[in-house]
């Protein structure tokens, strides 16, 4: 397994800070994203990752400050089509989705790739197909959206990320609501997709655990701030997770690769309190 | 039955066009189309008020239908219509004050009314921009949608007002300028007030359908596909608001229309923009030219307002299709 870590710099933020109202969401935020590189951002509820993960994408949520160079360009001199041609953002699985049937979802993901009144043309319902085969989704290219569960809409989401062409994927929560097995699953198209075609991957999880056994390395936020830089396994540290999320959990070594993996204590309520009544 | 929805649509919105300005209180024969030939009457009945009428419902229909369907994916929110925004408000407020004054002349063609009604329109519409580029957020849909329902409330407060202070001829000109109806539109003079708004905007929304696609998806997901959201909202905003106050103007708050129109063309023809614009710009022009039809003919020699039929013909017709077809219309 090679992973390219001096690859070119793709994004990198210089004291990113960004405010809503008066409340400052990210404080004095800055790193590097290299081409290739899978990088997971972790960080307590709050901590303003999803904030920063809209940053990268140009959605602005509120007042900006600091340097976000995007390919080595100020963020605000990009042209929000040109961008989505480099990097698509995965949101988090919306509930509330509209009857298209797949196909037309997926093709909506060519719109950067449209010309002004130019119909959708060959090449994008290839694309479009081509996405939905990479990620087997071939079987629903005529079911409605609506009617999804929500692991076969995060698969859609993925495979509009792949039709849209970007090589900076986005991704916020990919694998929450998900249950264990479609979370590997979804996973396993990521990494795929970093692996093969070199897809530059930020991702913003709680599932520290999945975090560490697929990225390169990890930002863990808190409170906007950046607290934590480095690699998978030096995140699974009690010292540094108190730091980051303000308790410790239990570390137990994976059995294959013997990376430290969270799991849950239980019993809390047995012991410690009286059940809630 | 979804590739020849929009052909048997055309056809069928063809059909009213041709057969419309024939029906009615005085009938009328088929050579009067051409010629002045026996009592004369026919041929200018037939010039002079019923087809000016007849397509000015048309573009009428088309404007509101295309309208509803517009601010619907942008709002996201089924129950938009194109008077959402406060347009028909500002304008039923302009008439309202023309009535009131009793400025009753014509510039260069153009009613007074018709005039004050559009300038109230374009009043609401940099009311609404003005609170909504000051906030914040820039053009947020939900400070747009607050500003649009308060800015409406205000003026039809202020028509109210209007209506109590005045006396009751005054007053019940302004109620029944409110209902909507199409009896104003004689010759070709609304036609040609019409049809450079209605052909305008409609080509901004058609040129806009793929980002009505993604906006109705979500505003992130169409931001993140390379959509710049605010400016594709504000050019749906001003097209739409700038074709539905010239058809207000010319034709009164005509209602339900903008609203049901193209939730019917979602359960004909599906979600997706491209071919749900063609569908409610020929059903919303057919529903409207149907509507006044009847408005004109069933209670002969008295005019109904067509603003009346809209929802008496097209509830129970949106309803019967909805029960049929409930399960695919989804959320929008």
């Amino acid at each position: 397994m090679t992973r390219p870590s001096d690859g070119r710099i793709v994004i990198e933020a210089r004291r990113l800070g960004c405010t809503i109202g008066r409340k400052p969401i990210l404080r004095d935020v800055s790193f590097q994203v290299r081409q290739g590189e899978y990088v997971s951002i972790v960080g307590p509820n709050g901590a303003g990752k999803t904030t920063l993960l809209k940053c990268l994408d140009r959605i602005v949520v509120g007042q900006i400050s600091g340097e976000l160079d995007i390919e080595g360009r100020s963020w605000r001199g990009w042209r929000q089509s040109d961008l989505a041609k480099l990097a698509a953002l995965v949101p988090q699985a919306d509930s509330r989705a509209m009857p298209f049937s797949v196909e037309q979802f997926l093709l909506m993901s060519r719109y950067p790739h449209l010309s002004p009144f130019a119909t959708v043309r060959a090449s994008d319902h290839q694309a479009v197909r081509e996405a939905m085969a990479a990620t087997d989704a071939l079987e629903f290219a005529g079911r409605r959206m609506d009617t999804l569960s929500s692991g076969e809409r995060q698969r859609i989401s993925i495979a509009a990320a792949l039709a849209q062409g970007a090589t900076v994927w986005l991704l916020d929560e990919p694998t929450t609501f998900l249950d264990y097995r479609h979370q590997d699953e979804i996973l396993a198209l990521v990494a795929s997709a970093n692996r093969r075609l070199g897809v530059t991957v930020v991702a913003v999880t709680h599932d520290l655990n999945h975090a560490v056994l697929e990225s390169d390395r990890i930002l863990a936020l808190c409170d906007g701030s950046l607290v934590f830089e480095g690699r998978p396994a030096d995140v699974m540290e009690p010292g540094v997770l108190r730091r980051i999320y303000g308790a410790a959990p239990l570390l137990v070594a994976h059995p294959e690769t013997g990376m430290p993996m969270i799991v849950p204590r239980g019993g809390v309520l047995k012991t410690s309190e009286e059940p809630p009544r | 039955m979804n590739r020849w929805t929009i052909p048997v649509l055309f056809v069928v919105a063809l059909a009213a066009l041709a057969v419309a300005p024939f029906v009615g209180m005085e009938p009328i024969p088929l050579q009067s189309l051409w010629s002045r030939s026996g009592d004369g009457w026919s041929f200018d009945i037939l010039w002079q008020l019923r087809i000016p009428r007849v397509v000015a419902a048309f573009l009428a229909g088309a404007a509101l239908s295309t309208s509803g369907m517009a601010f619907q994916a942008m709002f996201r929110n089924p129950l938009a219509t194109p008077f959402t925004l406060g347009v028909s408000s500002g304008a039923s407020l302009g008439a309202a004050v023309c009535i009131q004054q009793q400025w009753i002349f014509l510039f260069w063609g153009v009613p007074s009314v018709t005039l004050a009604a559009f300038l109230g329109a374009v009043a609401s519409i940099v009311v609404v921009y003005a609170l909504t580029a000051g906030s914040r957020r820039g053009s947020s849909t939900a400070t747009m949608l607050l500003a649009g329902v308060a800015v409406s409330f205000f003026f039809s407060s202020l028509i109210l007002f209007l209506q109590y202070i005045s006396d009751f001829t005054r007053s019940f000109r302004m109620l029944r300028w409110v209902m909507g109806g199409l009896e104003g539109v004689v010759t070709f003079g609304d036609v040609l007030t019409l049809t450079p708004f209605v052909v305008s905007g409609s080509l901004i929304v058609w040129y806009l359908t793929h980002e009505l696609n993604l906006l109705c998806t979500g505003e992130e997901f169409a931001h993140s596909r390379g959509v710049d959201v605010r400016r594709t909202k504000l050019a749906l905003f001003f097209a739409v608001s700038l074709m539905i106050g010239a058809v207000v103007s010319v034709c009164g708050p005509i209602g339900f229309v903008g609203l049901v129109a193209p939730h019917i063309c979602r359960l004909l023809v599906g979600p997706d923009h491209r071919r749900l614009l063609s569908a409610s710009w020929l059903f919303g022009g057919t529903m409207l030219v149907v509507c006044d039809t009847a408005a004109r003919t069933v209670m002969a020699p008295t005019e109904l307002p067509a603003g009346i039929l809209t929802a008496l013909l097209g509830g129970p017709f949106f309803l019967w299709l909805l029960l049929r077809r409930r399960d695919e219309l989804g959320d929008l």
